[in-house]
């Protein structure tokens, strides 16, 4: 690459590293206050984009950009007030499938208000040509941009460093409870951060237009690249947003400009993984305070007495005779239900005891589903291989990811596992040649022998039966043991010398291999597989599964994956904008039964 | 009429019943004493009242009372709280953290603003754009004081201002609360080192095993 070029690719990374920080410094800043990932960021990210074209004709275009930015910071302001608000004192993982509620409502807004096509934005009048630089065109859009990111970023440092406003917000990030007995209402500042930070992702989404279309992917696109910024510069952390911003816009622009797009994500994953061994906290992060009166020691998980055992077995035999009694769809119905329930069983095994919240289960689930479909297609390998050698791609998968993980806590492990699974997505997406892109892979289908589908029922029940049932067992076996007081207590279970991380590294490797199962099945039982399998929707529906049913409780997270299949598939055939339904009741839930479902039945009849 | 009237108060922390029925009185301007052992509910009392920890009871400041109200609330009231601990805001210089705490003067009240706290707490004035995580422990507790004095309290509750602190703080620290008391301040003040404000103290109240009784 000649000097011209590689100064064009440079610039390039400046810009991309413009609305990067925008995004990402709003999710810092939000964070470092009131404690909660907003996962809804992206989507007020997209909100601008979609409300910019759409206003851009009426309005004109600079006019569009400043309406989109207010309008997505009333909105979020909206939002902080109606729903989180209600959500500071619930424990963290609640708080992140509140704002994951929000994402789906605001995608199915979009959806059905400006259609499911990519809208092409305007370009800025007067930036609508290019310069050349060196020799080279260069958009001379995105020099101006190049130039707006440090003058945020400067605009922001002085609100927070002198104004008092800026003042008590940093006094709040560092202890609340201390600035509310000097006299702050924390609600205002609270609503102000957030309006503030839904600002910023507003116009950074309404910058973007120009560049790229408004389309319904970019949310969740936007969420794990800020993600990766905000983790790389450290949580909280607005002069490391913009610094990490910079490191990954540069990233990206260079994988890019040497052809490798494909691998942007993994390269960046990279980036953080590097980092995250070497500074824990980010770049310029510091270590986060234990949150306060968070840790309640629960009590030890239910164990499968005779009474249960029998009724388990019970359960089994009523399964065994289903296919006497129902139909087709019934039985794939049923297959669903089996497979994920031992996807929720297995995420809870590493979630409740290991105190490991995975943010991308589905990549195992996918990997497991990837590895049986190229198995059978690629490398032509008989059903019962491909079904037995498919998890192993899903436990190399959780025990790279698993690494890292165990080496995190709380926001910083769901951000990583979910960038991984982000990553998996992304290959699974771009490589075409191998995994079929957006399409897929299709004529997943299994042996003759297992061709019908109550005989694939009776596999999926005999092998979903063991894995969970093997499950449980390793949660009252000395790994669970440990695993549990690894997440209790770790510096006393490595006093009396447990090796807590590898503890937990094999917990997660099991997990992984276990949600790899549940893929392989559920690959043969659709015949078909796409990227969706391992997309971010799928890992949170597995942490709605296990919150549902109840993350403190043995049995719990298997019946919240019964309820939380058959929910779906009834929405599904209901409700045209099921996505949206689902967020709405998963957010009834969540405000209703701020302890969980399981913590609300606990408390509501031990007394 | 007491400024401060606690009534019946019980709390504790989740399920750990700490303190059982706390009756005490703060009248206008004074100073009394709260002792007791290591874990006998002194500062969980302090913390009771000023909102921080879930708690039942029937308490009044002034005429309001403080059942129902928040940190924030009870804190604009004018009841400020000196925690044991200090919790500075270690990222904010010792000026930002006095800016954290002020608020507006009180009606019939000198108003406490910079110069005058820097005058009750002067190593504090050479230090003004120190960020708290580089102060010493006196020194820190010293802005934990004046931090709480911007924002002109009526009474302040002041959890164990002479621990852990050198001789000759713990001299310059009950300068200071003689200095509060002159200036008309009500303190409730938690003290294990009885000799320390036993000579300011108007009254003092002994707390065992979470139950209060007079000195």
């Amino acid at each position: 690459m000649s000097g011209s070029a590689l100064l064009l690719q440079f610039l390039n990374g400046l810009a991309g590293a413009n609305s990067l920080f925008l995004v990402a410094a709003g999710l810092s800043l939000i964070f470092g206050v009131s404690r909660i990932v907003n996962f809804a960021h992206g989507s007020l990210y997209m909100l601008g984009m979609y409300v910019a074209v759409w206003l851009a004709p009426a309005t004109g275009f600079w006019a569009a950009v400043l309406l989109a930015a207010l309008i997505v910071a009333a909105t979020g302001a909206l939002v902080e007030i109606g729903v989180l608000r209600r959500l500071y004192q619930a424990p963290e993982l609640l708080q992140l499938l509140a704002t994951f509620a929000l994402v789906l409502i605001v995608r199915d807004f979009a959806l059905w208000a400006w259609g499911p096509q990519d809208m092409l934005g305007p370009r800025a009048p007067g930036f609508g040509d290019a310069v050349f630089i060196a020799g080279a065109a260069f958009p001379r859009y995105d020099l101006l941009l190049i130039a707006l990111g440090p003058l945020v970023f400067v605009l922001l440092h002085a609100l927070l460093t002198r104004t008092r406003w800026g003042t008590l917000v940093r006094a709040a990030t560092e202890d609340r409870e201390m600035a509310a007995a000097l006299g702050v209402n924390q609600r205002w500042l609270f609503t102000g951060i957030f309006g503030l930070g839904a600002l910023l992702a507003g116009a950074g989404g309404a910058l973007a237009v120009p560049r790229e279309p408004a389309s319904l992917a970019v949310d969740l696109a936007a969420i794990s690249d800020a993600f990766v910024v905000v983790v790389v510069g450290g949580l909280g952390s607005v002069p490391g947003a913009f610094l990490a911003a910079l490191v990954i816009g540069e990233v990206k622009a260079f994988c890019i400009g040497y052809g490798y797009s494909e691998i942007t994500l993994a390269v960046e994953f990279i980036v953080m993984a590097v980092v995250l061994v070497l500074r824990p906290w980010g770049l310029l992060g510091k270590p986060l305070p234990a949150p306060r009166g968070a840790a309640a020691v629960e009590p030890p998980l239910g164990r499968i007495d005779r009474k249960a055992a029998l009724a388990l077995a019970c359960l089994a035999a009523l399964l065994a005779g289903l296919p006497l009694a129902g139909d087709e769809y019934t039985l794939v119905l049923a297959t669903d239900i089996l497979v994920f329930a031992l996807f929720a069983v297995s995420l809870h095994f590493i979630m409740g005891p290991g105190g490991l919240a995975s943010f991308g289960h589905a990549a195992y689930l996918g990997l497991g589903a990837y590895g049986a479909a190229l198995l059978l297609l690629r490398a032509h390998a008989p059903t019962e291989a491909a079904l037995a050698l498919a998890p192993l791609l899903a436990l190399g998968g959780a025990a790279l990811c698993g690494w890292f993980a165990v080496r995190l806590a709380g926001v910083y492990l769901a951000m990583l596992t979910l960038a991984f699974a982000q990553i998996v997505w992304s290959i699974a997406f771009q490589w075409d040649s191998v995994t079929g892109g957006s399409n897929g892979l299709i004529g997943v289908w299994p042996a003759p022998w297992l061709a019908s589908k109550s005989a694939y029922y009776y596999l999926a029940l005999l092998v979903c039966g063991i894995g969970i049932a093997l499950l449980w067992r390793a949660l009252g076996a000395p790994l669970g043991y440990t695993l549990r007081a690894g997440r209790d207590a770790p510096l006393r279970a490595d006093a009396i010398g447990i090796d807590v991380r590898r503890v937990q590294w094999i917990g997660f490797a099991i997990a992984g291999t276990f949600a790899g199962i549940a893929g392989a099945l559920y690959a043969f039982s659709k015949g078909s597989i796409s990227p969706e399998t391992l997309s971010v929707p799928r890992s949170v529906d597995a942490l709605v599964m296990v919150l549902l049913g109840g993350v403190q409780t043995l049995t719990g997270p298997a019946w919240g994956a019964v309820l939380f299949v058959w929910l779906q598939d009834e929405l599904a055939r209901e409700v045209e904008y099921w996505r949206a339904a689902i967020g709405a009741v998963v957010l009834a839930l969540v405000l209703v039964f701020p302890r969980g479902l399981a913590g609300y039945l606990k408390e509501r009849f031990a007394r | 009429m007491a400024l401060l009237e606690v009534r019946g108060l019980s709390a504790g922390y989740g399920r750990a019943r700490v303190l059982f029925d706390v009756e005490l009185e703060l009248g206008a301007g004074e100073v009394v004493m709260l002792t007791g052992r290591n874990g006998a509910g002194k500062s969980t009392t302090l913390k009771a009242i000023m909102g921080l920890i879930a708690r039942e009871g029937d308490l009044r400041f002034g005429a309001t009372p403080l059942g129902r109200l928040e940190a924030f609330e009870i804190a604009r009231l004018g009841l400020g709280y000196v925690p044991e601990d200090r919790r500075i805001f270690t990222a904010l210089t010792v000026a930002e953290n006095l800016q954290v705490g002020r608020r507006a003067p009180r009606p019939g009240l000198p108003a406490w603003d910079e110069a005058r706290v820097f005058a009750l707490f002067a190593p504090l004035a050479a230090m003004k754009e120190r960020p708290g995580a580089r102060m010493s422990g006196g020194e820190q507790k010293m802005l934990a004081i004046a931090r709480t004095l911007m924002g002109n309290p009526r009474a302040v509750l002041l959890d164990e201002p002479s621990e852990g602190l050198a001789p000759l703080v713990v001299r310059q620290m009950a300068a200071a609360l003689a200095e509060l008391k002159r200036a008309g301040v009500s303190v409730l003040v938690c003290e294990q080192n009885a000799q320390f404000a036993a000579r300011l103290a108007d009254r003092a109240y002994v707390i065992e095993r979470g139950t209060v009784r007079p000195a």
